[in-house]
């Protein structure tokens, strides 16, 4: 076969000398570790390690100015490693814990469950005393040992919803993200959701020795692989914790919610959602029960109405009617239409004054027949052409106040209401569709819904002359280079027309006829208006919205009273306490703050 | 004489030692990953379970191999050959991140390394083109096509950041020798790769003092005459050059995080899960064998999991810990029995593809295995290659044992070559 070739067979005994020589090295090296010396054997004999997380403090959460809201308090774990916990008195362990032996074997399943060789935790958040008592004796029970943890608590009891609680991760949350063990707190709604890796900081590592007696006997390699936790950092809200508790003190026992907003940054001053309950009650080893309880109270007080309740704004959305008719060029602040009061068609006022009537005296008097007809006229403007393009004009302009779209900020789970498209109008009506169809969008009934989150937004806009900031909690983080910051929105109405809108707004509170004259602030210019929207779930909500002052607004609000009436009754004075609280820093009208305590929806 | 049979012409003593080698592995991934919750081995969703799987269908494979056409390998070679090339690109573009290198091709529920397969490719074509009857390995010409036949692959393998698969391709060095590579080379290159390993381990001055006492010692050996001294001067000179560009290289051309890299695999470097704390981890856990071993299923350290990877490339720990000196001796018995009777095999074969393609997997099953049990004892930097036939994973194991069957077959298939 092999010509012309040198035959080199004799050279498969070098390779093969090789693979001999190589395999004597590798036993003779075994021989050395396994026979000769005996240090790795001793090695293995006090070599149970022990990896110990550092769970690093999570991130305090303060008010704007620096009021603590949310801080932590240490307590104990007991920890098992199921693979170590061999020949344990399961009688006197129990007793010890205080648990029933069922307690104990499922606990014990749920563990191995998990894993047989990495720790999870037997029982959790046991107290500082529990633990002096336990951690005496816990060297009889191999397997088992105490790490630290902790848990937040909540100076104040209040912002329940914006804050959010932080709970035990579920599976697909581990499986999301490797970070998180079993047992692992993690941020479950609001800030505590949304900020979740900034609040959580990093887990460290410390590896002990541990004897066969299950006592930590020394670091391990001196704690060379030990790694250290990183705190997490500190969030400051743009909340006012005053604000946000005399809110919540002013809603307690009706439905409904406030949001304040800083209009020059879109920052929450106050954000309350009636009923609430104590952020308190979500701590700690009773957080599983009392959470259902939360969920299945009839009340709801988990739904945070104030991003997820949607409401027809009544008569609150007039202004941005005005607005976009003004915008339009269809009407000026002269223009004057009739009213025939309670005799007016399609849609009779409620309200009694002088015809015809102007756009300052419409928006102080909450005139219907005026809006409807400053929408009719937009609508049917030849500059338009058609209907269609009429309604794309006013839609268009309603979406650039944030209507209709939720937000994108660190509120989570906001809810975009519903503004209707013309697509919807087309499919309801065939496509015969006008004015007269959609006339109860001209005071802002019909298929318009908002939160009170939007509506205090639109309050936000309009005392802004023009543009807002997308709503968020946050003010900045502790560590002073973190900066955030949110998408401005510049709406595409002229300055001007704002101006003219505030100053009947400010008639609101200021005018003879003003449905929120009995409101006004002393030294405090509010500009406002009030609304009172049917809704086919039962009595009218009670609506207000407004800013102050008025030329330069650092407030702007949006109340909501589900079911309470008029918006004049409710909303209204329940918006200007909080202005005169929040401007003025005390209240100096207890006569009204009375008034508002009375109604309590919940004795009914 | 005879068997008319494909079974009853199979070397029976290498299918049981191959036979052993698995079910020695999947006792020690049972014993690594014992679990009271899922006692049966059996059990799918533990990872013994899982490898009785991939015994079950290496097996299956193996025999399909069995009865294939012997050509059929020898024709293909460059197919199988161009396909891992082509899979080796094709990772560096979709390949996911499996601890640290993009070494993985992710098919459905199916990940496979295209550097298994390269190992096995590399074989084949290099067995086809060293047994072409005009190939003349004395040629420059034909040096450089085989030497580039098996950098072609390593540099790939290079490329996705895995170091350990690409060293795995220097083994080839002992079959391009077996065939006729000058031993000079052979030294050359050996010495060339351990100075390269060593140079990124010890500062480069010791070496550079070691050499030149090695050489100092060498010229009071040798026959001092003008010309030795000169060749010995100018050795000397071309490795301190080599020592020099290697550290230059590395420290200079390597960015950062490839640096870590291989500090990394070298030892060098540690972090909590790192190479250093699995080493002596896995050094205690073997020593605590003794002589006879802990027992099976009663290893304390590999119990307790403190020997992290155990189920992979640190297998060799469950043996050493639970069957002690006895065990491990048996086991590296059992690999040196198993590459020498395939290169006993290889040259009674007829065909030079055939004797070729057995030097070239007894290679890297020697490579693999000495440098496996070598890390885990602290005789080697900590390289992750796997154990052929024990370490847990599908991939590897199908492609070990479907060289493995390949060979079987050329075997059995050799009075058929005229």
């Amino acid at each position: 076969m092999i010509k012309n070739k040198i035959n080199y067979s004799h050279r498969k005994y070098v390779i093969g000398s090789i693979f001999i020589l190589v395999a004597v090295i590798l036993i003779t090296k075994l021989f050395i570790i396994q026979i000769v010396k005996d240090s790795y054997k001793q090695s293995s004999d006090n070599n149970t390690l022990r990896y110990i997380t550092q769970y690093p403090s999570r991130g305090k959460i303060y008010d704007r100015n620096g009021k603590l809201l949310v801080y932590n308090e240490a307590v104990y774990d007991l920890m098992i490693i199921p693979s170590q916990a061999r020949n344990i008195d399961t009688a006197a362990f129990c007793k010890l814990l205080n648990i029933s032996n069922e307690v104990y074997n499922n606990n014990l399943k749920k563990a191995k469950k998990y894993s047989n060789i990495t720790p999870s935790i037997f029982i959790s958040q046991i107290t500082k005393e529990e633990y002096g008592r336990i951690a005496e004796v816990l060297y009889h029970y191999p397997g088992f040992y105490f790490q630290t943890r902790s848990i937040r608590q909540y100076p104040m009891p209040i912002a329940a919803h914006t804050l959010g609680s932080i709970g035990e991760v579920t599976k697909p949350e581990m499986e999301r993200d490797s970070y998180y063990n079993l047992g692992d707190y993690i941020g479950k709604s609001g800030i505590e959701k949304y900020y979740e890796t900034e609040l959580r900081g990093k887990k460290g590592i410390k590896i002990t020795v541990v004897d066969v007696h299950n006592r930590e006997k020394e670091r391990f390699m001196n704690g060379e692989y030990d790694t250290l936790p990183v705190p997490g950092k500190d969030i400051i809200l743009g909340l006012d914790a005053e604000l946000q508790a005399y809110g919540e003190y002013l809603m307690a026992g009706k439905t409904g919610s406030i949001v304040a907003i800083e209009p020059t940054t879109g920052q929450i001053l106050a954000m309350v959602s009636s009923p609430t309950y104590d952020p308190n009650e979500l701590v700690g080893r009773t957080r599983g029960m009392r959470y259902n309880e939360l969920l299945n109270d009839p009340d709801k007080p988990l739904i945070n109405r104030a991003i997820s309740g949607t409401y027809p704004p009544g008569s609150t959305f007039k202004m941005i009617n005005g607005l976009i008719s003004l915008q339009s060029g269809v009407i000026t602040v002269n223009t004057a239409y009739p009213c025939s009061g309670p005799n007016s068609v399609p849609i009779k006022c409620t309200h009694y004054h002088n015809s015809p009537v102007r756009l300052y005296d419409a928006i102080e008097n909450s005139c219907n027949p005026y809006f409807w007809q400053a929408f009719q006229d937009m609508m049917n403007s030849k500059r338009f052409g058609s209907q269609h393009e009429g309604f794309k004009f006013w839609y268009d302009n309603v979406t650039s106040f944030g209507l209709g779209r939720s937000f994108n900020s660190d509120i989570p789970f906001t809810v975009s209401g519903n503004i209707p498209k013309m697509e919807y109008y087309d499919k309801v009506y065939r496509g015969v569709w006008n004015a007269m169809t959609v006339r109860s969008l001209s005071i802002g009934q019909g298929e318009i819904l908002v939160t009170p989150l939007q509506l205090a937004n639109v309050a936000a806009a309009i005392g802004n002359e023009g543009y807002f900031y997308e709503p968020h909690y946050i003010k900045n983080f502790g560590a002073p280079n973190d900066s955030v910051s949110f998408e401005k929105h510049v709406i595409n109405i002229k300055q001007k027309h704002f101006q003219d809108v505030k100053k009947g707004m400010q008639n609101v509170f200021e005018g003879e006829h003003g449905t929120a004259r009995m409101s006004k602030i002393p030294d405090i210019t509010v500009g406002g208006k009030t609304g009172t929207a049917e809704n086919p779930h039962g009595p009218d909500h009670s609506i207000f919205m407004g800013f102050a002052p008025v030329g330069n607004p650092q407030i702007a609000i949006a109340v909501v009273v589900e079911n309470a009436g008029f918006g004049s009754t409710w909303a209204a004075p329940i918006a200007s306490l909080m202005i005169e609280k929040y401007i003025k820093g005390e209240v100096m009208r207890p006569n009204i703050e009375k008034r508002v305590l009375t109604l309590n929806q919940t004795e009914e | 004489m005879r068997s008319k049979n494909i079974v009853g012409r199979i070397d029976i003593w290498l299918l049981i030692i191959y036979l052993a080698l698995a079910t020695i592995g999947l006792l020690s991934i049972y014993a690594a990953a014992y679990n009271e919750e899922h006692p049966h081995i059996y059990d799918l969703s533990q990872n013994y379970g899982k490898q009785l799987l991939f015994i079950g269908v290496s097996l299956v494979f193996g025999f399909a191999i069995l009865l294939i056409d012997a050509k059929f390998f020898n024709a293909f070679a460059y197919v199988i050959y161009g396909l891992s090339i082509i899979s080796l690109l094709l990772v560096l573009v979709v390949g996911s991140k499996i601890s640290g290198s993009t070494s993985w091709i992710q098919l459905g529920p199916i990940s496979f390394q295209p550097s298994e397969l390269a190992k096995f490719g590399t074989a084949l074509a290099l067995a086809h083109y060293l047994g072409k009857l005009d190939t003349d390995i004395t040629q420059l010409k034909t040096k450089l096509t085989t030497f580039g036949l098996v950098l072609l692959p390593m540099l790939l393998v290079l490329a996705q950041g895995d170091a350990g698969s690409a060293s795995v391709f220097i083994v080839f060095l002992l079959v391009i020798y077996r065939e006729g590579l000058g031993g000079k080379l052979l030294i050359i290159g050996l010495s060339a790769a351990t100075l390269f390993i060593v140079s990124l381990c010890v500062s480069k001055w010791y070496i550079m003092i070691s050499l030149v006492i090695i050489f100092a010692l060498l010229l009071l050996i040798i026959n001092r005459t003008k010309k030795n001294i000169l060749i010995l001067i100018g050795i000397l000179i071309a490795a301190c050059a080599f020592v020099f560009s290697v550290d230059f290289a590395f420290n200079h051309v390597l960015k950062q995080h490839q640096r870590t890299r291989i500090n990394i695999i070298l030892g060098k470097e540690h972090d909590i899960k790192g190479v250093g704390y699995n080493l002596n981890q896995s050094m205690i856990a073997i020593g605590s064998g003794g002589f006879s071993g802990k027992g099976y299923l009663n290893g304390t350290m590999t119990k307790y999991n403190f020997v992290p990877e155990q189920h992979t490339d640190f297998i060799f720990c469950t043996v050493g810990e639970e069957l002690g000196f006895v065990g491990s001796f048996f086991l590296i018995v059992l690999y040196l029995a198993l590459v020498l009777r395939i290169i006993h095999l290889a040259e009674r074969q007829r065909s030079a593809f055939s004797r070729i393609y057995g030097y070239g997997i007894a290679c890297i099953f020697f490579f693999h295995f000495a440098i496996n049990i070598g890390m885990t004892i602290g005789l080697v930097p900590v390289i992750g290659i796997p154990l052929p036939f024990l370490s847990y994973g599908g991939s590897s194991l199908l492609m070990f044992s479907m060289m493995l069957f390949v060979f079987l077959k050329q075997d059995a298939n050799r009075m058929n070559i005229l």
